[in-house]
């Protein structure tokens, strides 16, 4: 028995590789134990999509060529990639509980902590999108740019999925409180409806229209929308990239102070 | 490492706003010690361990620990150090083995290293059925069993544990109480504890400091701080005022000092069993109404009422054990 205590242990940092994938595993065994967590996150942007088109088709196609369920496919998608799937109330748990103090007292990397809890976000956001995309592709919707397009648009959708999920890791770190970040969906509500959610930007009028024109959604939904019924119109493309990547920048900035805020020992 | 002190503070200090937790600490322990910090709720036990282990920042003076400043060169001291902190910090939604593997690797270890420091603290723990299930299932004993093993996974030179075994119930405790010495004199760990419980202090702690409101009042072997206070004890308890009763204590022969607290009077005697008979007739004689009075050998509690006027009570009926 001493024999084995008396192994030679070199207690060191791990590297930053191997600390984000030990965290993001075990977030993501957390999920596959907790599955009721995401349930919601696979059926809600199924019923979404299957009311939306069911009530709105036939009336938003009347007048012109607009294929409604290829407009519809990607409001499907945000939904499933936004908010309620974040890891963020897992560290608020961790934080409550003081493990996050237990991880914080390793050499682990600070950075790891947060960058391990989103890899863990990114598989699940993709495995997410597979429903969706079956459904999609059940009723007839088909991608003009083919196989590389459906992989642009589960990643674009996941881009901004992530950078959605930085705002409930800022309110994570600051607050400890799940109260907190369930609200943050409250942000998303707008963003997600203040949009050409169910008709075209060009049919929109009044306040609506003007919101929507400043809203990153709006161009995010150009972009995957386009990548189903146009092809690689990189313009289109562009748009939605670039004005994910603000909201990117933004939340990362406040998810990264939060944490500094947090590990600052004060 | 041997030879050196595992934890030397210096005036060390925390305040939060008007408050200070944690004031003007002086401490000093050599390797492979058990020192044990007793004092009560709202102390500043929390704040101190929290310090040592690179968690708070001081807001004054300076701390060693393992041979680093706990300032300046945290992530050094960080790899000398396990902890167990208050309420053991774990994830219910892992497996005993899982947890204890997430640990290593963020410590580093070699999957060789990992396998056997798991065989070895299961075994050393008693821990061995219970790692693979997921901790939610766990007890309130096996909860803290565990919590040492993570704490110990990567061979720290010194251990922190605060309030190991508070909320546990008696027999847990006691079994934790061995888990805990086996550690230290199986590898020479040294260990902080901090603890409400005197029993805990006196069984387990090589030294022990008394803290009271952030301070350091007495520090010392527990047999050196009972001896401080006298060795036999004479409680008596009156049914209303205290005062004359005390003073007429004050005059017996062979008691050495008198210390009221509520209703109790607590003389330190010289020979308890000489100076029983006297104290009673001066009681009778005073008019106080005694409802008992005992005789006893001091405890460390005596000692905590001695330097700091108030009982170190803590209600034996807050242990709480989870059920398995
Ligand atoms: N983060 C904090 N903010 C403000 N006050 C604190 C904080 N932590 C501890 N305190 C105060 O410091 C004092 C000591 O607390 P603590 O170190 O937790 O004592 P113990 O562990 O001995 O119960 C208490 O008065 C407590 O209220
Ligand atoms: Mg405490």
């Amino acid at each position: 028995m001493t024999a084995i205590g008396l192994t030679q242990v070199q207690a060191r940092n791990g590297g930053f590789a191997s600390d984000v994938s030990a965290i993001s595993r075990r977030a993501l065994r957390s999920v596959l134990r907790d599955p009721e967590s995401v349930i919601p996150g696979f059926i809600i942007p199924l019923f979404f999509f299957t009311v939306n088109t069911g009530a709105l088709q036939n009336f938003v196609e009347a007048g012109g060529t607009l294929d409604y369920k290829a407009f519809q496919l990607p409001v499907a998608i945000i939904m499933a990639v936004t908010g309620p799937l974040s890891r963020a109330l897992t560290l608020v748990e961790d934080v409550r509980s003081g493990y996050f103090d237990r991880l914080v007292m390793t050499p682990v990397r600070r950075l790891a902590l947060l960058i391990g809890m989103m890899v863990a976000d990114i598989a699940l956001v993709i495995a997410l999108s597979v429903p969706v995309l079956i459904l999609g592709y059940a009723v007839g919707v088909r991608f003009e740019t083919g196989v590389a397009g459906v992989v642009a648009f589960v990643a674009l959708a996941a881009y901004w999925g992530l950078g959605f999920a930085g705002f409930s890791y800022a309110i994570a770190l600051k607050t400890a409180s799940a109260a907190a970040v369930s609200s943050s969906f409250m942000v998303f509500l707008p963003m997600m409806f203040l949009t050409p959610m169910f008709i075209p930007l060009e049919a929109m009028t009044g306040w609506m229209a003007t919101v929507a024109q400043y809203n990153p959604v709006t161009y995010l939904l150009g972009s995957l929308r386009s990548i189903i019924t146009v092809g690689w119109e990189i313009d289109e493309i562009l748009k939605g990239l670039l004005s994910v990547s603000v909201v990117v920048i933004v939340s990362m900035t406040m998810a990264l102070l939060a944490l500094k805020g947090r590990v600052s020992r004060q | 490492m041997t030879d050196e002190h595992a934890v030397i503070t210096n005036s060390l200090s925390r305040s939060f706003g008007a408050v200070r937790a944690v004031d003007a600490v002086n401490l000093s322990i050599p390797s492979g010690e058990i020192y044990g910090f007793l004092g009560p709720n709202g102390a500043g036990k929390t704040s101190l361990v929290r310090m040592l282990t690179t968690l708070l920042l001081p807001t004054g003076g300076s701390a060693s620990v393992a041979g680093h400043d706990v300032v300046t060169e945290p992530a050094a001291v960080r790899l000398k150090i396990g902890a167990a902190l208050q309420a053991a910090a774990l994830d219910d939604k892992q497996t005993g083995r899982e947890l204890l593997q997430l640990q290593s690797r963020l410590y580093g270890l070699t999957r060789p290293a990992i396998k056997q420091r798991i065989n070895y603290l299961a075994d050393l723990l008693n821990i061995d059925e219970a790692l693979d299930l997921l901790i939610g299932t766990y007890s309130g004993g096996m909860k803290r069993k565990l919590d040492l093993a993570v704490a110990m996974i990567h061979e720290p030179q010194i251990l922190f544990l605060d309030e190991p075994t508070t909320g546990l119930d008696p027999i847990s405790r006691v079994e934790l109480w061995d888990e805990v010495r086996r550690v230290n004199e199986d590898r020479g760990v040294t260990i902080f504890m901090t603890t409400q419980y005197l029993e805990e202090a006196d069984y387990l702690a090589q030294r022990v400091g008394i803290i009271n409101q952030g301070r350091i009042v007495a520090e010392g072997s527990p047999a050196e701080l009972k001896r401080s206070v006298g060795s036999d004890m004479i409680v008596a308890r009156i049914d209303g005022q205290t005062s004359g009763a005390a003073e007429a204590c004050e005059q017996v022969d062979g008691v050495e000092s008198v210390e009221v607290y509520a209703n109790e009077i607590t003389l330190s005697v010289d020979q308890g069993s000489k100076v029983i008979g006297p104290v009673a007739i001066a009681l009778d004689q005073s008019g106080a109404s005694v409802e008992d009075i005992v005789l006893r050998t001091s405890t460390l509690d005596d000692v905590f009422l001695h330097y700091t006027g108030a009982r170190l009570e803590v209600d034996a009926n807050i242990a709480k054990e989870e059920p398995a």
